[in-house]
């Protein structure tokens, strides 16, 4: 993860930026005149502007998804911090409530799923917290099946949400110090696991590291998940945060030489990987999050399920930019998405 | 000794039933159960009985993809039809399990029995296969794959004459092909005619086993509400009634000496047989074309040589069926042009339907009543044979003498043979 001396390289980064961005409208325009050119690469950022129908023609399905309850573009930047106290020692406690239900969600624009949620949402709440804080999370099944959850990090066997089982109805407090910094995750852990996990129950669980000042970022969350919805073993329908083509139709605006941060996890089900690629543009990565001096400088990472990490990007140049899983069956089954790029200056 | 039991009689004679209808119309006491019928049937859509029933299962969802069209380059039209018992909502499409846009000429929702179109534009590869998947609002998929992406035939006059010259080939050259083989058998002994007449069962057998086989397993695409199996019956078994019925009509049933005594009676049956065979190989014919066109369409069928001249041989034994009864009757030349145009161009009207607007349940339905119409003949030709008079004067036992016996086996092995050049 940055730290304040990243942020001086994209300062200088900003003021190349100028320049390239005026370059990039010339350079979209042209190649967007071309009947039948490959979609995301023909385009300019004046379609950005212009056509939002143009964006839909990239094959994204038809229609789309109500947002009302769930909101992909909400979720990317949503964290639960907790109800904050403080402990007789001084140190902070938070308290988490999560409670499993079942929820029929719209996974595509007229695609329903019957999932089993934290919180009414899949991926549920992402928790967050500062490494060494003390972490209530009461947790009641209000599901139809017996749940748990499991929370990945350094914390006491019986607090592990794999023995103790919540049946419905019942509750369950987890109680553990957030340990080690990084992103982490949460899953339910009750058996069949293939079915507890594909069915929604997994979220993401971010550890700020203590003692060191993250750099200013806009900071987004992206869960890489799948869902089988004719239940043959196979996911119909791939995303991250769970609706498929959510980030084509309603792109991510940011801005040239604003400093994004990504925790991306890892919670496909059936399939053995899943993977990230940015287009026009690299960022650092640091797996897990947790050795700082320790990154990787690409354009395309690859996980396993349950394997996540901590991205850094700065773009130079304006337009809509892609980023999908580099499997293209992935990609063109839902999990695609654009970066809408703009030259407003950084506030 | 008990009084014998007497069925009480009305005051005007007639039988009344045991159960007392007392003075009701007769039209009455038809239609009252229906009324009944439709009052229940009222009650439980009012009163909601089917919803308690329904509560507890999840939706059964079914729909059919009937056809796949591809009408141009980069374009896709998809048939689809709602053969399952509860509606149905088309909410994505997949072409090759990649979500596709889409356009669908109406309802996304689909009725029972409701059909639609769905227009992709996508840009499928010449020759290559292509699977189309649709997904319903509840998350089932519904996939249709298609062997051979080739351009549909549209109604021009280049798809036209193609088909036309080629039910010309397969349908209407061997018949009248088979039909030159009458003097021959005009020259030949009684024993042997019936011998060509057996031999022409076997063929027809072999067709008709042949047919609705492919019409059993053609079925299965058959959206499940059409009753894939239902409709091979329906066809099999209708087919024969309605031509033996239709063959009878206005026709005075000859009593058994007439039959045999009448040299005038027989010449008519004798036409009569060939006229039915010609329209149960016409109908035949229709169901072949049908294949042909549909399979041609579906780019699953080359044209080659092989099967052209594959088909000629199968189908020139058709023309020896026709002619076969006529063996002993005078006939002009302009009746047995009509029984073999009879036979042979239903192929080009099938092969024109076939590839312009093939759907499983007429290609099946044709096929069944083809199937059905060929053994209608088969009887025919058997009760024919059935009247003859063995060589040294016994009757009966007509299929196991020798001769006849190796007719039957000759015609199903020469089909066999055929078959080799054609079958798929």
């Amino acid at each position: 993860m940055g730290t304040e001396q990243d942020g001086a390289l994209t300062r200088r980064a900003l003021l190349r930026a100028g320049a390239a961005g005026a370059l990039g409208i010339t350079a979209g325009g042209g190649a967007s005149a071309i009947v039948g050119a490959p979609a995301a690469q023909a385009r300019g950022p004046q379609v950005a502007r212009g056509g939002r129908e143009h964006v839909h023609s990239l094959g994204t399905g038809g229609g789309d998804v109500d947002t009302s309850r769930f909101d992909p573009s909400v979720f990317l930047e949503q964290f639960d911090w907790g109800e904050i106290s403080t402990l007789p020692d001084g140190g902070v406690l938070r308290t988490y409530r999560i409670t499993a239900l079942d929820r029929s969600i719209e996974v595509a624009p007229g695609v329903h799923f019957e999932a089993w949620t934290y919180n009414g949402s899949v991926p549920g709440p992402t928790l967050r917290c500062t490494e060494g804080d003390r972490l209530l999370v009461e947790f009641s099944n209000a599901g139809s099946h017996p749940h748990t959850i499991h929370f990945h990090g350094v914390h006491p066997a019986d607090m592990d949400g794999v023995f103790e089982i919540v049946e419905p109805g019942d509750s369950f407090t987890y109680e553990f110090d957030a340990k080690p910094a990084g992103v982490q995750l949460y899953h339910c852990h009750a058996v069949p696991l293939k079915r507890h996990v594909h069915k929604g129950l997994y979220g993401a669980f971010i550890i700020d590291p203590r003692g060191t000042k993250l750099t200013p970022a806009r900071e987004m969350v992206m869960v890489m998940n799948g869902f089988d919805t004719n239940y043959d073993g196979e996911n119909e329908i791939y995303a991250v945060n769970s609706v498929a083509f959510h980030y084509q139709r309603n792109p991510i605006r940011i801005r040239t030489g604003e400093l994004v941060r990504l925790y991306l996890i890892n919670m496909t089900e059936f399939d053995l990987i899943n993977s990230f690629h940015l287009h026009g543009n690299f960022f650092k990565y640091w797996r897990t999050g947790t050795r700082p001096e320790h990154y990787d400088y690409t354009d395309n990472v690859m996980l396993c399920q349950g394997e996540r990490g901590v991205m850094e990007f700065t773009f130079e140049h304006t337009g809509l930019f892609m980023f999908h899983a580099h499997q293209s069956e992935f990609a063109e089954l839902g999990w695609m998405g654009l970066f809408d790029v703009s030259e407003d200056p950084v506030a | 000794m008990p009084e014998p039991i007497r069925t009480p009689s009305g005051a005007d004679g007639r039988e009344v039933g045991p159960v007392a209808s007392g003075r009701l119309p007769l039209w009455l006491r038809g239609l009252l159960p229906l009324v009944l019928l439709v009052a229940l049937f009222a009650l439980f859509l009012f009163t909601g009985p089917l919803g308690v029933l329904r509560a507890a299962f999840p939706p059964v969802e079914e729909l059919t993809i009937e056809r796949i069209e591809f009408p141009q380059s980069g374009r896709i039209r998809v048939h689809v039809v709602n053969g399952g018992p509860e509606p149905v909502t088309v909410s994505q499409v997949m072409v090759d399990e990649a979500y596709w846009n889409f356009t669908i000429a109406g309802e996304s929702t689909l009725d029972r029995l409701d059909d639609v179109t769905i227009d992709v534009l996508y840009p499928w590869v010449h020759g290559e296969p292509i699977a189309i998947g649709l997904v319903s609002s509840s998350g089932l998929t519904f996939t249709h794959e298609v062997s051979v992406a080739t351009e549909s035939p549209r109604a021009d006059v280049r798809y036209l004459s193609t088909f036309a010259l080629l039910g010309i080939y397969v349908g209407v050259i061997p018949v009248f092909l088979g039909l030159l083989w009458l003097p021959f058998l005009r020259g030949i002994a009684h024993h042997w005619t019936d011998f060509f007449l057996s031999l022409t069962m076997g063929l027809l057998v072999f067709l008709g086993v042949d047919a609705l086989a492919e019409a059993v397993q053609m079925s299965g695409a058959v959206a499940s509400a059409f009753q894939g199996i239902g409709l091979v019956t329906l066809g099999v078994i209708g087919a024969p009634l309605l031509i033996e019925g239709v063959g009878r009509l206005g026709r005075r049933a000859p009593t058994a000496s007439e039959e045999i005594s009448s040299a005038v009676t027989r010449r008519a049956e004798a036409l009569r047989i060939a006229t039915l065979i010609a329209v149960g190989i016409g109908l035949h014919n229709l169901g072949e074309g049908l294949a042909i066109g549909s399979a041609y369409a579906a780019g699953e069928l080359a044209l080659g040589s092989a099967l052209v001249v594959g088909f000629l041989l199968h189908n020139t034994t058709e023309g020896i069926g026709i002619v076969a009864p006529l063996a002993r009757q005078p006939a002009r030349i302009a009746l047995l042009v009509g029984l073999g145009a009879l036979a042979g161009v239903p192929t080009i009207l099938g092969a024109w339907m076939g590839g312009l607007s093939y759907s499983p349940v007429t290609t099946v339905l044709f096929l069944a009543i083809g199937a059905g119409a060929v053994l209608q003949v088969v009887f025919a030709i058997g009760r024919l044979l059935s009247r003859r008079v063995g060589p040294q004067g016994e009757r009966g036992a007509w299929l196991v003498r020798p001769l006849n016996a190796a007719g039957l086996i000759a015609g199903l092995t020469i089909m066999y043979v055929t078959g080799l050049w054609v079958a798929v």
